[in-house]
C-alpha cells in the first residue's frame, strides 16, 4: 500500500516536470524541470532494486549534465521562443503519432506482462558485489572502451567550443570572404 | 508490490512526451533536454525488465547508456556553441543550411 503511494506521488513527479520540460518556453525552466523528472526517476530506480544506478543518475545526470546544460544555456543567453505562427499541422501530426506510439506501446506491455508474476526482491539481486563482479568479468572491455570513448568525447568537445583563430563577422561571413 | 508493468507503461509515457518535445520543439537546447528524457525513459524500462527478469545485466546496460549520454551531451552542446559562433542562433528552423 505504501508502496503504491510512493511510486503514485514519483510517476506523477516524473510526468509533470516531464510536461514541463517539454512545454515550456524559457529553457532555463525546462532545464530545472529536467532535474525534478531525473531524481524521481532515480527514486523509482531505488523501488526497482537498483540503488547503484539511482545513485550513477543523481551523480552523473543533475550533478554533470544538466548542470553543463545551464552552463550552455546561460553562455548562450537563449531567451524565450517566439511563438510559431505555421506550426500547427507539424505539431498536431506530432501528437497524433506520439499518442500512436503510446497506445502500441502500453498495448504490448499489457498484452505481454498483464499478469506476470514477480518475486520478491532478493539480497543477491539488489548488492552491488554481483554488479560490480559482472561488470568487471564479462563487462570488462565495454567497460575500457566506454572509459575510451569519454576521453575522446572531452578532446572532440574542447576541439569544437574551442576559441576560433579568427572570430568570424556577427552575420556569419569569415572575415577573409568579405575582404 | 507495484506491478514491473506499471513501470513499463511510465516509462512508455514519458518516451512519448519526449518524443511530441523533440518533434514540435525548434530550441536546440529543449529538443536536447527533450532526447535526454527518451533516454532516461529508455533506463527506466532497462532497470524495469532487470527486475521483471532477476537479472542484472540491464542493469549494467544503463550504467552504458549513462555514460554514453554523458558523452554524447558534452559533444551535442559543444556543436551548439560552434554553431551559435556562427549563426547567432540555435533555432533548428533558422540552421537549413543542409536541408532541401
Amino acid at each position: 500500500m505504501l508502496e503504491t503511494a510512493v511510486f503514485v506521488v514519483f510517476a506523477l513527479l516524473a510526468v509533470g516536470s516531464a510536461l514541463v520540460v517539454v512545454l515550456h518556453r524559457n529553457p532555463v525552466y525546462s532545464t530545472m524541470s529536467l532535474v525534478v523528472t531525473l531524481v524521481a526517476i532515480a527514486a523509482l530506480f531505488v523501488m526497482l532494486g537498483a540503488p547503484f544506478i539511482a545513485s550513477l543518475q543523481v551523480l552523473i545526470y543533475t550533478g554533470a549534465i544538466v548542470v553543463l546544460f545551464l552552463f550552455v544555456v546561460m553562455l548562450l543567453n537563449i531567451g524565450r521562443e517566439e511563438a510559431s505562427q505555421r506550426g500547427l499541422p507539424q505539431k498536431v501530426a506530432a501528437g497524433l503519432g506520439s499518442l500512436a506510439l503510446l497506445g502500441f506501446l502500453a498495448a504490448a506491455y499489457l498484452r505481454l506482462y498483464g499478469g506476470a508474476a514477480q518475486a520478491p526482491l532478493s539480497e543477491d539481486f539488489v548488492s552491488m558485489r554481483t554488479l560490480a563482479l559482472e561488470l568487471f568479468t564479462d563487462y570488462l572491455l565495454t567497460f575500457e572502451l566506454v572509459g575510451l570513448l569519454l576521453l575522446v568525447a572531452v578532446i572532440a568537445a574542447t576541439v569544437l567550443a574551442g576559441k576560433p583563430k579568427d572570430p568570424p563577422e556577427p552575420d556569419g561571413k569569415r572575415p577573409e570572404e568579405v575582404a | 508490490m507495484v506491478p514491473v508493468t506499471w513501470y513499463l507503461l511510465l516509462a512508455a509515457l514519458l518516451f512519448t512526451i519526449g518524443t511530441a518535445g523533440a518533434l514540435t520543439r525548434r530550441n536546440g537546447i529543449t529538443i536536447f533536454l527533450s532526447i535526454e528524457l527518451m533516454l532516461n525513459s529508455v533506463n527506466l524500462t532497462l532497470v524495469a525488465y532487470s527486475r521483471l527478469l532477476e537479472d542484472q545485466t540491464g542493469q549494467i546496460v544503463v550504467f552504458f547508456v549513462l555514460a554514453v549520454a554523458a558523452a554524447e551531451a558534452a559533444v551535442g552542446l559543444a556543436l551548439f556553441i560552434a554553431v551559435y559562433r556562427h549563426r547567432r542562433t540555435i533555432d533548428l528552423n533558422r540552421i537549413n543550411l543542409l536541408r532541401w
